[in-house]
C-alpha cells in the first residue's frame, strides 16, 4: 500500500514540477472561515481592488504575532495611504479562545481585517508551519512573498516588499 | 481500504482527464510544502540524575516531518512523511517509527468538496467533533476516511464525515479501534431569509450528531465477590446544537451537547450518559474589549477506543477556559480541562487609553485583565453504599446548576503594555493563582492546592531600525511544590535575520538546597523569508507544553538542540 502511495506521489510530483516551470502562479486556495461575528468568509474573496494584500496568521497565544500586529498597528494608516495595502489578519486560535479574538483585536484598536482559522484549515492548505507567518500578494491574487517570525524592525522589511509589489515590481526573494 | 482505492483511482483519474484534456499535462499543477526538523543530543547531567544508564543510550532523539501539497485547480493532493529516531524526550514510546500517516486527495467544484483519506474537521466549537494536529506536541487524531462538503444554498453548509482516527503507528483493524461518523449542518439565517439580509443583527444556527462504532469487548467487574460482566454499547452517540447571534459590538455564542452512555476507561466504565455547555458573551468597540464565558462539563471524554485513556484517539475537543500564557513562569502551572466534569467561568477586559491622555501619554497605554473559576461539578451518589464514580453504576446525579466544592483552578491578571518613547516599550504582567496539582495532573494526595504570585516584566529597546535588545525578568513565588522561581533573560535580534539570546530559570526557593537548580540556556538563530534554523545549549526544566487542549509532560534535560523549519 505504502509503496502505491509514494509511486503515485512521485508521479504527481514530477509532473507537478514540470507545470511549476511553465508560468503557473501561487494563488490562495479557496478555504471557508469565518468572520468574528460567525459570518462565513470564503478565502477565495480575499481581494483589495488591485492593490497588495498582506495575509499574516497568528494567535492570541502567540506572543511575536500579538507584537507584530501591534507594531503594524501603529503604521496601518500610513501604509494604506501611501500603497493601498490590506492586512487580513487570520487568528488559528481554536475554541479555547476563538471568542476573544475579535475583542481583542478591538480592544488593541486594530483596524485590519480580523479572520477566523478555527481549525488550522486555511493554515495548512497554505503549508504555515509556524506562526507568525505573513504572506504578500500581489494586485493580482498572486503570492509573491513569504515570511516567518517576527522581530522588532521587520515590518521595515514587509513594507518595503510592499512598496515594490505597489508599484509593480517582483519583490526581491534572495534576502 | 476502500478509502484507499478511492485515493488511488481518484489520482489516476486526475492524471487522465489531464492527459486527455490539455496539451500540456497537469498545467496548472503546483507543489508547495512545509518541513520541520527538531533533534537534540541529551548530555550527562548529574544534578537532573541523567547519565549513561537512565539515558539508556537514546543519546540523540530527532522528531522531523515533510507536508507536501499538490493543487491543480480543483484537485488537492497531499501527505505528510513523519519520523520519530528516536522520540525526543517527553514524547511517548509509540510514537517510534517513521512513514506517512497521513495522505488524501480532495476534489472541490463549485457546491461540492469531497475528501478521501486522512482529514482535519471541527463540528461546531468542537464539543463533539474535532480532529487536528499539534506537531510540537505529537498529538494527531486525524479521521482516515471520507468527507464531503455540501453548500446547497447560500447560507447552508452540510457535511458529513466517516473514517478511524489515527493510532501512533498502528494499522486500522476491526477492534484495535472504533470507526467515527458524522454530520453536521450552519446555518447562516441571513443568507437564508431576505427579510434579514440587510439587517445588522446576525444570526448562525448549527447542529451536528457524532456516532462511534466499536467491537465489542468482553469486560468483568468484582463487586461483592459477585464477577458482573459489562454490557457495553457497540455504538455511542453524541449530538449539539449550536447558535450564535451577533448585533453591531455584542457577540452571543452557545453549544449545547449530550453524549449517550459510554462506559470507558477514562470514566471509570460509569454508564451515566455525557453532557456540555459552553456559551460566550462579549462586547466591543474601538479600543475596548469585554468578554464572559461559562462552560459545564459533565462526563465528556469521547474517545474512538474505550479501553483508551491517554492523549489519543479522541473524538471531541472540550476547550479549557483559562488563558494561555506568554512567559514561562506563568505556564508553570497550566489548567488542563477535567474532562469527567468541570464548571468554569472566565472574564476578560482588554482596553486601550487613548495616545495623548492623561494616563496613556504620548503613545497610549493597553491594559488587559483576566479572571478564571474553575471548580468540580455536584456529584452525588447514585444509592446508598455506592461510591460516586463506581464501575458498572450510573456513577453518580448531578444538580446541573448546583457548583461542586472542589476548586480546581484560580487566576487572575493584570497586564499593561506600555511605550515609553519611540525606542522603549514593555510588557508587566502580575498573576495570581491556585493550581490542584493532585487533581489537575492527577496525583493522588501528594501536592495539594499550590498558591502562586508571579510577576513578569518584559522590555524592548530599539537600538536602531533593526537592532534590538529585549530584557525579560520573572518570578513566582509560591511556598508549595518547588517554592519560589527567579528567571532572566536577555536577546538581541537583528531583524529580520538574526538573534541570540541567553536566559537563566533558577529555582532558587526549593526547600531541598540540593535542588535549586539553575536552567541556564543560550540560543542563536538564522532565518531567511520562511526558513529558520535555531540551536540551543542548556538545560531544560521539566514543566508541562500545552496547546490548545493537549498538554504534554516534558522531563527536565541538558544538552544541545537544533530546530530547522522551512516552507515553500
Amino acid at each position: 500500500m505504502k509503496r502505491i502511495v509514494t509511486f503515485v506521489f512521485s508521479l504527481v510530483i514530477v509532473a507537478g514540477l514540470q507545470a511549476q516551470e511553465s508560468d503557473v502562479q501561487h494563488r490562495l486556495p479557496s478555504i471557508d472561515l469565518t468572520t468574528i461575528y460567525g459570518e462565513p468568509f470564503n478565502t477565495s474573496a480575499i481581494e483589495n481592488d488591485g492593490n497588495p494584500v498582506i495575509i499574516s496568521f497568528w494567535a492570541l497565544w502567540c506572543k511575536p504575532c500579538i507584537k507584530e500586529l501591534n507594531t503594524i498597528a501603529e503604521v496601518y494608516d500610513e501604509w494604506v495611504e501611501e500603497t493601498g495595502v490590506t492586512l487580513y489578519a487570520v487568528s488559528v486560535d481554536d475554541s479555547r479562545s476563538s471568542a476573544k479574538v475579535g475583542p481583542t483585536a478591538n480592544g488593541n484598536g486594530w483596524e485590519f481585517e480580523i479572520l477566523l482559522d478555527k481549525n488550522q484549515e486555511f493554515k495548512k492548505a497554505m503549508n504555515v508551519n509556524m506562526i507568525p507567518h505573513t504572506f504578500l500578494l500581489d494586485g493580482k491574487g498572486n503570492i509573491v512573498w513569504q515570511h516567518t517570525s517576527f522581530s522588532e524592525g521587520s515590518e521595515l522589511e514587509l513594507i518595503e516588499k510592499v512598496r515594490k509589489v505597489a508599484s509593480g515590481e517582483k519583490p526581491d526573494n534572495t534576502h | 481500504m476502500s478509502a484507499r482505492i478511492i485515493i488511488i483511482t481518484a489520482l489516476l483519474l486526475l492524471f487522465n482527464s489531464s492527459f486527455l484534456s490539455a496539451q500540456n499535462p497537469l498545467s496548472g499543477g503546483q507543489i508547495h510544502g512545509s518541513f520541520q526538523t527538531d533533534m537534540q543530543y541529551y548530555a550527562n547531567d548529574n544534578i537532573l540524575g541523567m547519565n549513561d544508564s537512565s539515558l539508556a543510550g537514546k543519546r540523540v532523539g530527532m522528531n522531523g516531518f515533510l507536508d507536501l501539497l499538490y493543487t491543480n485547480h480543483d484537485f488537492t493532493a497531499g501527505l505528510r512523511y513523519e519520523a520519530y529516531l528516536l522520540p525526543m524526550l517527553g514524547f511517548e514510546p509509540q510514537h517510534e517509527g517513521q512513514g506517512i500517516p497521513y495522505y488524501f486527495v480532495k476534489y472541490q467544484k463549485d457546491w461540492i468538496e469531497v475528501t478521501a483519506g486522512n482529514f482535519y474537521e471541527q463540528f461546531g466549537n468542537g464539543l463533539i467533533l474535532r480532529t487536528y494536529q499539534e506537531w510540537n506536541l505529537g498529538y494527531d487524531n486525524s479521521l482516515n476516511g471520507l468527507r464531503v462538503k455540501l453548500n446547497p444554498a447560500p447560507g447552508v453548509t452540510i457535511k458529513g464525515v466517516v473514517g478511524s482516527q489515527r493510532y501512533y503507528w498502528e494499522k486500522f483493524s476491526d477492534g484495535n479501534r472504533g470507526i467515527v461518523r458524522g454530520a453536521d449542518g450552519e446555518f447562516y439565517l441571513n443568507d437564508i431569509f431576505p427579510f434579514l439580509k440587510e439587517k445588522q443583527t446576525q444570526i448562525i444556527l448549527g447542529g451536528s450528531m457524532v456516532s462511534k462504532y466499536e467491537k465489542l469487548t468482553t469486560k468483568t467487574t468484582l463487586i461483592n465477590d459477585s464477577i458482573f460482566q459489562y454490557k457495553l454499547p457497540r455504538n455511542v452517540a453524541a449530538f449539539a446544537g449550536r447558535l450564535n447571534i451577533s448585533h453591531r459590538g455584542i457577540n452571543f455564542l452557545t453549544e449545547y451537547a449530550y453524549k449517550m452512555n459510554n462506559p470507558s476507561q477514562y470514566n471509570n466504565f460509569i454508564y451515566r450518559p455525557g453532557q456540555a455547555l459552553f456559551s460566550t458573551l462579549s462586547y466591543s468597540q474601538k479600543g475596548l474589549g469585554i468578554i464572559l464565558a461559562a462552560k459545564r462539563i459533565d462526563n465528556m471524554s469521547f474517545k474512538s477506543k474505550m479501553t483508551e485513556d491517554a492523549n489519543v484517539l479522541d473524538i471531541n475537543f472540550i476547550p479549557p477556559l483559562t488563558k494561555a500564557h506568554h512567559y514561562s513562569l506563568a505556564n508553570m502551572y497550566p489548567y488542563a480541562t477535567q474532562l469527567n466534569g468541570e464548571y468554569a467561568f472566565e472574564g476578560d477586559v482588554v482596553y486601550t487609553l487613548p495616545k495623548k491622555s492623561a494616563l496613556g501619554g504620548k503613545y497610549g497605554m493597553n491594559i488587559a485583565l483576566n479572571s478564571a473559576f474553575v471548580f468540580d461539578i455536584d456529584k452525588q451518589p447514585v444509592a446508598e453504599g455506592i461510591a460516586i464514580g463506581q464501575s458498572g453504576t450510573y456513577g453518580y446525579t448531578s444538580d446541573f446548576p448546583a457548583p461542586g466544592g472542589t476548586l480546581f483552578f484560580r487566576e487572575f491578571s493584570v497586564k499593561v503594555s506600555k511605550k515609553f518613547t519611540k525606542d522603549l516599550k514593555g510588557v508587566f504582567i502580575y498573576l495570581n493563582q491556585v493550581y490542584d496539582k493532585d487533581i489537575i495532573e492527577g496525583h493522588h494526595n501528594e501536592y495539594g492546592k499550590i498558591y502562586s504570585h508571579i510577576g513578569v516584566a518584559d522590555i524592548t529597546y530599539k537600538l536602531s531600525s533593526l537592532h534590538s535588545l529585549r530584557l525579560e525578568a520573572q518570578t513566582l513565588f509560591t511556598r508549595q511544590d518547588k517554592g519560589n522561581w527567579a528567571s532572566m533573560g536577555l536577546e538581541y535580534t537583528i531583524a529580520p535575520k538574526y538573534f541570540i539570546s541567553v536566559a537563566d530559570e533558577y529555582n532558587y526557593g526549593n526547600t531541598d538546597p540540593g535542588s535549586r537548580t539553575h536552567y541556564f540556556n543560550v540560543a542563536a538563530g538564522y532565518l531567511l523569508n520562511t526558513t529558520r534554523i535555531a540551536v540551543a545549549y542548556g538545560r531544560q526544566r521539566e514543566g508541562i507544553v500545552c496547546v490548545g487542549g493537549v498538554c504534554r509532560q516534558v522531563p527536565a534535560s541538558s544538552g544541545l538542540s537544533i530546530a530547522i523549519t522551512s516552507s515553500f
